[in-house]
C-alpha cells in the first residue's frame, strides 16, 4: 500500500495545513501514521481489554448520574412491587431504580458489569499470550510489570464495583474483605476500622468505595494504560516467527489507514458483542438478592470470576489460628489471602529477570517464541494455570457439589491434594510434550513433510516420499532459539579455580536452572531434508536427541 | 441420494453424521420418556384402615410394622400427616435407596392413597396436620415481609433465587421451583431431612404465607435483562464471559487478522530508536 494510493480531500488537507502552521506536527504525525504493526489474532487480546475499559468509562459515567452512594436507610416504594415497603440503603434503592425506572438503565448496568468481567478476562488472556510467547523478554520487562499492576488494580476496582449496590451479595463480599483486612497481623484491626470508619458495616464504606471506584482506581488505570501503550508504541510490537520477519524489522500493516480503521472496527465489534450479551444474558440480578443485612447470607454467594481464586483459597484452607504474644494470627485468612496471589503475582513479576539470569540471555527479542521452543517456561505457565484453576474451581465448590452431585467435602479434599500435586505434574507433562513437539520439528527439518506417496525402488526397498518445507513453513519450524548453556557448576578454569559465576549455592542454583532451560531437541545435523536425499530418513532411525546441560555448543 | 453419496467424503461429513445422530437420539428420547407424573394432594375423606394396609405393603420394611421405627428409619409416631404428605407427594418416600438424602422423584402413589396413609399416621400420635387452602392462600400476603424472612432464614441453604444449594456430606437443599405452597408449608412445619422445623411459634402462620408468596412470586416473575443463567450467580456468569465473550471475540479477531498478502516491512526497534 503506497502513499500515492491515499488521496487526501482538500478540506481535510486545509485543516491539516492550518494545524501544521501552528503546531509543526506534520512530520511526527506522518511517522506515526506510517508506523507498521504486525498482525496476529492473539495481538488483539490486549486491545479487548483497552476497548472494554473505554466502554466501562462510558457506561460508568451514565450509571454515576443515577447511583446514590449512601447507606442512609429509606423505605422502598419503587416499581419493583415485590420489595415494596422494605427498609434498604439509598445505594440499593438507587440500583433498583437504575434497573427498573431509568430508561436504558438495566441495559447500561449489565453492559457495565459484563464489560468489567470481559476486561479482566481479556487482561488475563493477554498476559497468558505474552507469557507463553516470551514477549516479556528484554526490552519489554517494564511493560510486563505494568500489566501485572493493571491486573491487580482491575481486581480491586471490580471488588469495589461489586460491593457498591449494597445488595446481599455485595455485603457478603464486603464482609469477607473486612475479615481479610482484620487478618493482617497487628495492624489489621486498625486498617479495617480506618477503612470502614468504625465497626462493620457502618455508613462510611459505601461513599468511600464509590470515590475509589469512580475516580482513584480508574485514574490510575488510565495513566498506566497510557504508559503501557506508549511503551508498546515506542518499543514496537513483537511479531510471530514467520517468513520475512527478523529481529530488525516489523512486518505488518501501517497504522493509517489499516490499524486505525481496524481498531475502530474492533471497538465496535466488542461494544456490539457486549450489548448483545447484556441484552440476552442477565448479570447480577440484585433484586433477587435483596438489600444487605449482616444477619443474612445466600448459598452460592460467589465473587466475580477474577476473585474466585481468593475465594477458593479461603475455602480450601484449614481453620488454623496462632496466638502470638497476645496477637491473634489468623492463618485461615492470612495464608489464603497472601499466599496464592503472592506466588502468582510475585512469580510473574520476577520471571523475566529469573529467566534472563538462568539462561544468561541478555539479548533483545522482538520475535516471539513458539511455546514448544521454551519448554521450561511453557511448563511453568501450565503449572500456574493449573494452580490457578484448582483454586478457582474450589471457589465454586458449593455450586459444583450441587450441580455435579459430588459431596462438598470430597471436592474440598480433592482440591487440597490437587493443589500440591497437579501443578508439579502439569510442569513435567507439559515439558515433555514440548520436547516431543520439538522432536517433530527436528524431523520436519531433517526429513521434510511426508506427502503420502510410497515408492518401491528397483531393488525392492520401499521409501516414503517427502517434500522439503516451503520457505514459509521453514521460517516457523526453524525459529527455535535456545541460548547456549552456561558453564556447568563447579567447572574449573585452567588454574584449577572454580569459575566465579558457578561458585557457591547461587551458582549451583543457576547451574541447575540453566540445565533445565537449555534442555532441547537438536536435529542431528547431517542433512536438512532438502533436495534429492528425501525419503532416506526412514532407514536412519532416530533423528533427534535430547541434549542439555553443558552440551550447549550443539544448539541449532 | 446420489448427492449424499457424492459428499460422503466431505470434511464436514463426519460432524454432520454425528450431529444428526445426536439430534435423532434426543428426539427419540423426548418422544419415549414422556412427561412427569402430576399429583396433587387430595383433601377428600381419608381411610386410615386402607392407609395402614398400604403402609404395611410399602413402608413397614424400614419404618416397622407399627411405624415404631427401626435401625433403618425413624419412628413415625407423632410425625403427623403433614410429614407423610410432604414426603410422599414429593416422591421422596418410599425411598429409592439408602443414601445421604432422599430427593424429589416421580410420585408413585395416588393422592387418595397418600391421604389414607397420612390419616393413619396422624391417628397414631398426632403431629402437624396438612394445611388447608386458607393457610396456604397467598393472595394479599406481604411479599416484602416474605423477602426479609426468606433472606434471614431460607436463602443460606436454598439460595436467594430459590434455586437450591449444596449442604455437607452429599446433602442438598433442593430447588424450590417445583414445590407447591402446601409442600412449602409442610416442610416448614415438619423440617424434612436436614431442614430445621419452623413451627408456628418461630414463624407465625401469616409469616409462612408471606414466605410462600415470596417464593412463588420470585420463581414465576420474569427475568428482566435476559436469560437468568440458572439463577446460580457469578459462577455461570464467569463461564459465559470466558466462553461466550472471549471465545466469540477470538473468532472475530481471527477473522479481522486473516492473512493479507500485501504486508509492509517497517523498521525494527534498532533501526528507529537508534539508542542501541
Amino acid at each position: 500500500m503506497s502513499d500515492d494510493a491515499v488521496k487526501i480531500p482538500g478540506a481535510l488537507s486545509g485543516v491539516g495545513g492550518w494545524l501544521d502552521d501552528r503546531f509543526h506536527g506534520a512530520r511526527g504525525v506522518r511517522v506515526l501514521m506510517k508506523k507498521v504493526f504486525p498482525d496476529h489474532w492473539s495481538f488483539m487480546l490486549g486491545e479487548i481489554a483497552l476497548w472494554s475499559f473505554v466502554i466501562l468509562l462510558l457506561t460508568g459515567t451514565y450509571l454515576s448520574l443515577f447511583f446514590v452512594p449512601s447507606t442512609t436507610d429509606i423505605v422502598y416504594h419503587g416499581s419493583y412491587a415485590k420489595l415494596n415497603g422494605i427498609h434498604m440503603s439509598e445505594a440499593y434503592a438507587s440500583t433498583l431504580r437504575i434497573s427498573f425506572d431509568i430508561r436504558g438503565g438495566l441495559l447500561i448496568r449489565q453492559i457495565h458489569h459484563w464489560a468489567a468481567n470481559l476486561f479482566m478476562v481479556a487482561i488475563m488472556a493477554h498476559m497468558l499470550r505474552v507469557f507463553f510467547t516470551g514477549a516479556y523478554r528484554k526490552p519489554r520487562e517494564v511493560n510486563w510489570l505494568i500489566g501485572i499492576v493493571l491486573f491487580t488494580l482491575g481486581m480491586l476496582e471490580g471488588l469495589f464495583g461489586y460491593s457498591l449496590p449494597d445488595d446481599q451479595l455485595s455485603g457478603a463480599g464486603l464482609r469477607i474483605f473486612e475479615g481479610v483486612l482484620q487478618g493482617i497481623p497487628i495492624v489489621g484491626t486498625y486498617l479495617a476500622y480506618f477503612l470502614f470508619g468504625g465497626a462493620f458495616p457502618g455508613s462510611a464504606i459505601v461513599p468511600r468505595m464509590y470515590i475509589i471506584h469512580v475516580l482513584l482506581i480508574p485514574g490510575l488505570i488510565l495513566a498506566l494504560v497510557s504508559a503501557h501503550l506508549f511503551i508498546m508504541f515506542h518499543q514496537k510490537h513483537t511479531q510471530m516467527p514467520m517468513h520475512g520477519n527478523t529481529e530488525k524489522n516489523v512486518v505488518g500493516q501501517p497504522f493509517w489507514p489499516y490499524f486505525m480503521l481496524k481498531g475502530q472496527a474492533w471497538f465496535f465489534f466488542i461494544f456490539g458483542a457486549l450489548v448483545v450479551l447484556s441484552t440476552f444474558a442477565q448479570i447480577n440480578p440484585v433484586w433477587l438478592y435483596g438489600p444487605y443485612t449482616p444477619l443474612a447470607i445466600s448459598s452460592a454467594s460467589q465473587p466475580d470470576w477474577y476473585m474466585g481464586l481468593l475465594e477458593g483459597a479461603l475455602r480450601i484452607m484449614p481453620a488454623w489460628e496462632i496466638n502470638f504474644l497476645g496477637h491473634t494470627l489468623s492463618m485461615s485468612v492470612l495464608i489464603p489471602f497472601a499466599l496464592p496471589l503472592g506466588i502468582i503475582f510475585t512469580g510473574a513479576a520476577l520471571w523475566p529477570f529469573f529467566e534472563a539470569w538462568a539462561t544468561g540471555d541478555k539479548a533483545e527479542h522482538h520475535i516471539n517464541d513458539r511455546p514448544r521452543n521454551a519448554p521450561v517456561r511453557t511448563g511453568i505457565g501450565v503449572a500456574a494455570i493449573s494452580f490457578y484453576g484448582i483454586l478457582w474451581a474450589e471457589g465454586a465448590n458449593d455450586v459444583l457439589a450441587d450441580k455435579l452431585q459430588i459431596p462438598l467435602y470430597t471436592i474440598t479434599w480433592i482440591a487440597r491434594v490437587a493443589f500440591f500435586v497437579v501443578p508439579i505434574g502439569a510442569y513435567f507433562v507439559t515439558k515433555r510434550i514440548c520436547l516431543g513437539l520439538q522432536r517433530k520439528d527436528a524431523e520436519l527439518l531433517t526429513h521434510g513433510v511426508e506427502i503420502g506417496i510410497i515408492r518401491q525402488l528397483p531393488h525392492g526397498e520401499f521409501i516414503e516420499e517427502a517434500r522439503p518445507l516451503t520457505n514459509e513453513e521453514n521460517a516457523v519450524v526453524a525459529s527455535k532459539h535456545i541460548a547456549p548453556a552456561l558453564p556447568a557448576p563447579g567447572r574449573l578454569d585452567p588454574n584449577g579455580i572454580p569459575e566465579p559465576a558457578a561458585r557457591g549455592p547461587l551458582g549451583w542454583a543457576r547451574g541447575v536452572a540453566n540445565r533445565a532451560f537449555t534442555e532441547t531437541v537438536v536435529p542431528d545435523g547431517h542433512a536438512n531434508g532438502h533436495g534429492e536425499h528425501n525419503g532416506h530418513a526412514v532407514a536412519d532411525g532416530e533423528h533427534a536427541a535430547i541434549t542439555g546441560g553443558d552440551s550447549g555448543d550443539q544448539h541449532g | 441420494m446420489s448427492s449424499i453419496i457424492a459428499r460422503r467424503r466431505h470434511p464436514a461429513a463426519g460432524y454432520a453424521a454425528i450431529a444428526g445422530g445426536l439430534v435423532l437420539a434426543g428426539a427419540l428420547y423426548g418422544a419415549l420418556a414422556g412427561g412427569p407424573a402430576s399429583a396433587a394432594p387430595g383433601q377428600s375423606s381419608a381411610s386410615p384402615a386402607n392407609g395402614r394396609s398400604l403402609f404395611i405393603q410399602s413402608c413397614a420394611t424400614c419404618h416397622g410394622i407399627n411405624a415404631q421405627g427401626t435401625s433403618q428409619a425413624p419412628s413415625l409416631i407423632g410425625a403427623g400427616a403433614a410429614a407423610v404428605d410432604f414426603q410422599m407427594s414429593t416422591g421422596r418416600m418410599p425411598a429409592k435407596e439408602p443414601g445421604a438424602e432422599n430427593t424429589r422423584k416421580p410420585v408413585t402413589f395416588s393422592p387418595q392413597q397418600i391421604a389414607d396413609i397420612a390419616a393413619w399416621i396422624q391417628s397414631l400420635g398426632g403431629g402437624p396436620t396438612i394445611p388447608d387452602a386458607t393457610q396456604v392462600n397467598t393472595s394479599g400476603a406481604d411479599t416484602a415481609l416474605g423477602e426479609e424472612l426468606f433472606s434471614a432464614s431460607c436463602a443460606q441453604c436454598h439460595n436467594a433465587g430459590g434455586s437450591g444449594g449444596a449442604l455437607t456430606y452429599g446433602k442438598t437443599a433442593p430447588s424450590l421451583v417445583a414445590s407447591t405452597p402446601t409442600q412449602i408449608y409442610e416442610a416448614m412445619m415438619t423440617g424434612p431431612e436436614a431442614m430445621p422445623v419452623f413451627g408456628d411459634g418461630t414463624v407465625t402462620p401469616d409469616e409462612k404465607r408471606a414466605i410462600i408468596a415470596y417464593i412463588t412470586q420470585t420463581r414465576t416473575e420474569a427475568n428482566p435483562g435476559g436469560f437468568s443463567l440458572g439463577r446460580t450467580g457469578t459462577v455461570t456468569e464467569g463461564i459465559v464471559v470466558w466462553l461466550g465473550g472471549l471465545g466469540f471475540l477470538v473468532l472475530i479477531a481471527m477473522w479481522l487478522t486473516a492473512r493479507r498478502k500485501d504486508a509492509v516491512v517497517g523498521p525494527g526497534h534498532h533501526a528507529e530508536s537508534g539508542d542501541h
